[in-house]
């Protein structure tokens, strides 16, 4: 079974680098920048796409900097049934 | 788009809570006020009480709770947040009402109000950091500043012949039969952030409940006056803040009667 997938993003304006979310994240997806923001501070960015969305990072996020999403696998059911088609026709799925 | 990613729907699973005021914040990068602060308004968000919620901020590194936190606050003068938030409950008696402090205005200035406010029982939350030095001050020794622990008033390390032993405050306002839930948790690590969301989340509902002085204490880390990186900190707080302060629930309301 494939991994939960997450994604993370990252205020860097109000992010302090303090590395703690580097020091949490099991998955090594944060790393610090080269470069500093406008206080001056190296600030954390998402590296790999191997974030599993577990929101270690943000829970001891000091600055609240860090939102995480998650994708959730929905079950797939089956809606309808297309037999016999001639030509083209067009599904749309309205969620 | 293939199939796949049709059954697939990504969710926010964790924001910056809204009662947590959009700004920054004047805390040391990597200092445990900024991840308590989160965890209150959390709370506060959660239960739905932002209306109804009144704080009482100290003195100390935390000064500026009312800038951050977005409920209704009042200042206290040094180490008198307990006796303040006293007064507040009794007056308003349906409104949640806590008190944040630091060990230098918990438990050092405020040693006999905080003392006092258990022991009469007042319905209200206490959240109390532990750093185990004055942060805002520069670094000097507190009350509950380790044996041996070096600060800028005790150079050579904190001698107990002469200054005397780390104070266990939160022992000590659990013998009173005024507090209801006595309770130490820290915020240094993720399932360590979780338990203490728990801790508050029940010092709000014990208040709504007229129990008593719900009080928790939460060991942080002062990478500045510790002279330590933020992660170093973290590891210094687990190897030996943690030895003398053991985590976990002093006093646990017997079930029963709630």
């Amino acid at each position: 079974m494939a991994k939960a997938k997450g994604d993370i993003s990252i205020n860097i304006e109000k992010c302090k680098g303090c590395e703690i979310c580097m020091d949490a994240c099991p998955e090594d997806v944060i790393a610090m920048s080269k470069e500093v923001n406008q206080k001056g501070y190296l600030y954390a960015v998402k590296i790999t796409d191997t974030c599993t969305g577990c929101t270690n990072c943000a829970l001891v996020c000091p600055d609240a900097v860090i939102t995480v999403f998650r994708e959730t696998k929905q079950k797939k059911e089956q809606i309808a049934t297309i037999t016999n088609v001639t030509g083209n026709i067009t599904v749309t799925v309205d969620k | 788009m293939s199939i796949d990613t049709l059954d697939r729907i990504e969710t926010k699973v964790f924001e910056r809570p809204t009662s947590l005021i959009d700004t920054e914040m004047h805390y040391c990068p990597g200092c445990g006020h900024g991840t308590a602060h989160r965890l209150i308004a959390e709370v506060i968000d959660e239960m739905g009480i932002v209306e109804e919620t009144i704080g009482v901020a100290p003195v100390g590194c935390s000064v500026f709770a009312y800038n951050y936190i977005g409920v209704d606050f009042s200042e206290a003068a040094h180490g008198r947040a307990s006796a303040v938030a006293t007064g507040i409950k009794r007056v308003l008696p349906e409104k949640y009402v806590f008190s944040y402090q630091g060990d230098g205005d918990l438990a050092a200035i405020g040693t006999g109000e905080t003392i006092h406010t258990c022991n009469r029982g007042e319905n209200i939350l206490i959240i109390f950091i532990n750093n185990g030095i004055y942060g805002m001050t520069g670094g000097q020794m507190a009350p509950t500043t380790l044996p041996n622990m070096k600060s800028t008033t005790s150079p050579f390390g904190r001698d107990t012949k002469s200054m005397g032993y780390p104070l266990k405050i939160t022992e000590l306002v659990a013998q009173l039969p005024g507090t209801y839930y006595v309770t130490r948790q820290s915020v240094h690590k993720p399932l360590n952030v979780r338990r203490t969301k728990k801790a508050i989340q029940k010092g709000f509902e014990y208040q709504k409940l007229n129990k008593g002085t719900s009080f928790i204490e939460i060991v942080s880390n002062c990478p500045s006056n510790w002279k330590m990186t933020p992660v170093e900190s973290n590891k210094w707080l687990d190897e030996n803040m943690l030895p003398y302060y053991p985590l976990g629930d002093i006093k646990v309301p017997n079930e029963k009667e709630a």
